[in-house]
């Protein structure tokens, strides 16, 4: 499978069909192993780190899972399509940085994904939409029994898998959602519980934006250590977390709708307008407008096949992904008026969301 | 307040993490937040940054230790915060105890073990039976049975080296 066709759809974890996929966006579990005795990417001299990208590449192509899959040498790739890979969180940042000697095998859903010589061997991930941890885990899991068999995977009995950071070693495993919270961020209770969060031993972290800002209202919940803790007790503790979260979530959001109806539909009608009727607009712009339309869709304002377009335009409002559809560079300039085209050209069929009810009804009662 | 990496610019980034009730901070300055990605969704956490730096100094043992396998020495990872192979997990075990009970629930691993590991677990234990066995039956003078005994730990010792997996 060539990039082009990879690229060219949106992934097939942007549904809206799944579990709890109102508030939580995916569901993703990776796993970190090395080769015995084989330096680290990171240690590794470039002949060693090219002879275990060959050792290694064709083992993962002949997974079943990887039936149908781009695969490539990360030098073969151009700057704008590893952007692309970034921005659809399939690969990292560190990774897209790397060329010969580094690679990349993703299935054609783009629900497998496996970055070769990152900071370990391999780095294999699997992704669902809404919240379906322990299936996603059961998948990735799959994956690696079947590489195990191929592959001499550095492992201790008393420490586990080991890698190539100690933050890593034992399990290796990051289990990860991705949560929507744009009720308790508008009611000022985020910082609540993202330090009731971090208490539990599960890390919060926005996910788009810098430092702990978090653009359109996404944060990433995970767990933080991988010693002394067996995957699916992991996977548990973080899953129970995740549901009440999302009960706080939906609560936040019935406290809002009761108390400040028109701050909601002023909130939701204007992201509508903006985004309707915008001819330039920045990438963090338009990521918290969607943020807000998604509520909208979320509370019956606007309708619900909207949601599919909203989550679709998450990842094409991004730089590079505005750029492909241009086919050609742009101007920071360029990118803001492309990228407002291409939103008001999807949601052209959106039709305006609801309004509130008559002034009176629900505020004085 | 100045950056924990450069230790020179102004630090204007200021983060903690409550990990299992220990709280790691961390100051940067806008260049090394950047710089260290701390704005994207992908690896970063507080734990990951500190082993690049303070923590590392938690690496006891003598600073002379070398990797057999890598050439990797503690002056390396007191850089990078990063191992240099697998085996370095065994070089550097003892020195990396303190840093790891810090930074997980416990220092032991409870979760999967690959089969070809199991088998060779399976493998050990089973010879220290036979072990045990061949003692008690040179004790008591049965020799034929301790010759047989002998020989079923040689052949399992034999497989252990087919799959090599490494046991700490
Ligand atoms: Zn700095
Ligand atoms: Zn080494």
């Amino acid at each position: 499978m060539k990039i082009d066709e990879l690229l060219s759809k949106p992934s097939e974890w942007v549904r809206s069909d799944s579990p709890n996929s109102k508030i939580v966006m995916t569901s993703r579990v990776r796993l970190a192993r090395n080769l015995r005795n084989v330096p680290f990417p990171g240690w590794a001299k470039k002949p060693d780190r090219q002879r275990a990208l060959d050792l290694m590449r064709p083992v993962v192509e002949a997974l079943p899972e990887m039936a149908s899959c781009f695969s490539d040498s990360l030098d073969n790739l151009a700057a704008l399509d590893k952007q692309m890979l970034v921005e659809r969180h399939l690969i990292s940042r560190e990774h897209a940085a790397k060329n010969a000697g580094s690679g990349i095998v993703i299935n054609d859903k783009e629900t497998i994904c496996v970055m070769i010589n990152e900071e370990d061997h391999l780095r294999m991930q699997a992704i669902k939409s809404g919240l379906q941890l322990k299936s996603v885990f059961k998948t990735i899991d799959k994956v690696d029994t079947e590489l195990e068999e191929q592959l001499d995977f550095a492992f201790s009995p008393r420490l586990g898998y080991l890698t190539a950071c100690p933050t890593n070693v034992g399990t290796g495993m990051r289990a990860s959602a991705m949560v929507h919270l744009p009720a308790m961020v508008l009611s000022d209770q985020i910082n609540q519980v993202v330090q009731a969060v971090n208490k539990l031993g599960l890390a919060v972290r926005g996910l788009y934006g810098e430092g702990t800002e978090a653009l359109g209202n996404f944060f990433q919940v995970s767990n933080q250590t991988t010693l002394g803790e067996r995957e699916a007790d992991v996977i548990e503790r973080l899953n129970k977390v995740i549901l009440q979260i999302i009960e706080h979530e939906e609560n936040a959001r019935c406290t809002l709708l009761e108390k400040k109806p028109r701050l909601v539909y002023d909130q939701v009608g204007r992201s509508y307008g903006i985004l309707s009727q915008a001819h330039t607009i920045s990438s963090k712009e338009s990521l918290n407008l969607l943020s807000l339309m998604r509520m909208g869709v979320d509370l019956e304002l606007l309708p619900a096949a909207t949601r599919t377009i909203v989550d679709e335009l998450f990842i094409a409002v991004q730089p590079a992904h505005v750029q492909r559809i241009a086919e050609r560079k742009l101007t920071a300039e360029e990118r803001d008026s492309s990228r407002a085209e291409l939103i008001r050209q999807r949601l052209q069929d959106v039709p305006r969301p609801n309004n509130p009810p008559p002034i009176g009804s629900t505020e004085l009662a | 307040m100045t950056c924990d990496i450069c230790k020179k610019n102004e630090a204007t980034v200021h983060l903690t993490q409550i990990i299992d009730s220990k709280m790691l901070k961390i100051d940067l300055c806008e260049v090394c937040s950047k710089s260290k990605g701390l704005q994207e969704a992908n690896g970063f956490s507080l734990a990951d940054l500190q082993v690049g730096l303070g923590a590392a100094e938690e690496i006891t043992g003598n600073a002379s230790t070398k990797c057999s396998v890598c050439g990797f020495t503690q002056a390396d990872f007191k850089k990078t915060g990063r191992l240099g192979c697998s085996a370095c997990w065994e070089t550097f075990e003892q020195g990396l105890g303190g840093l790891l009970k810090a930074m997980h629930k416990s220092d032991r691993h409870v979760g999967k073990v690959p089969s070809k590991a199991a088998h060779t677990l399976v493998i050990t234990e089973r010879i220290k039976q036979l072990t045990g066995d061949l003692e008690q039956a040179i004790q008591s003078e049965k020799y034929e049975n301790a010759a047989q005994l002998r020989d079923q730990i040689r052949e399992l010792e034999s497989q252990l080296k087919v799959t090599p997996v490494k046991s700490t």
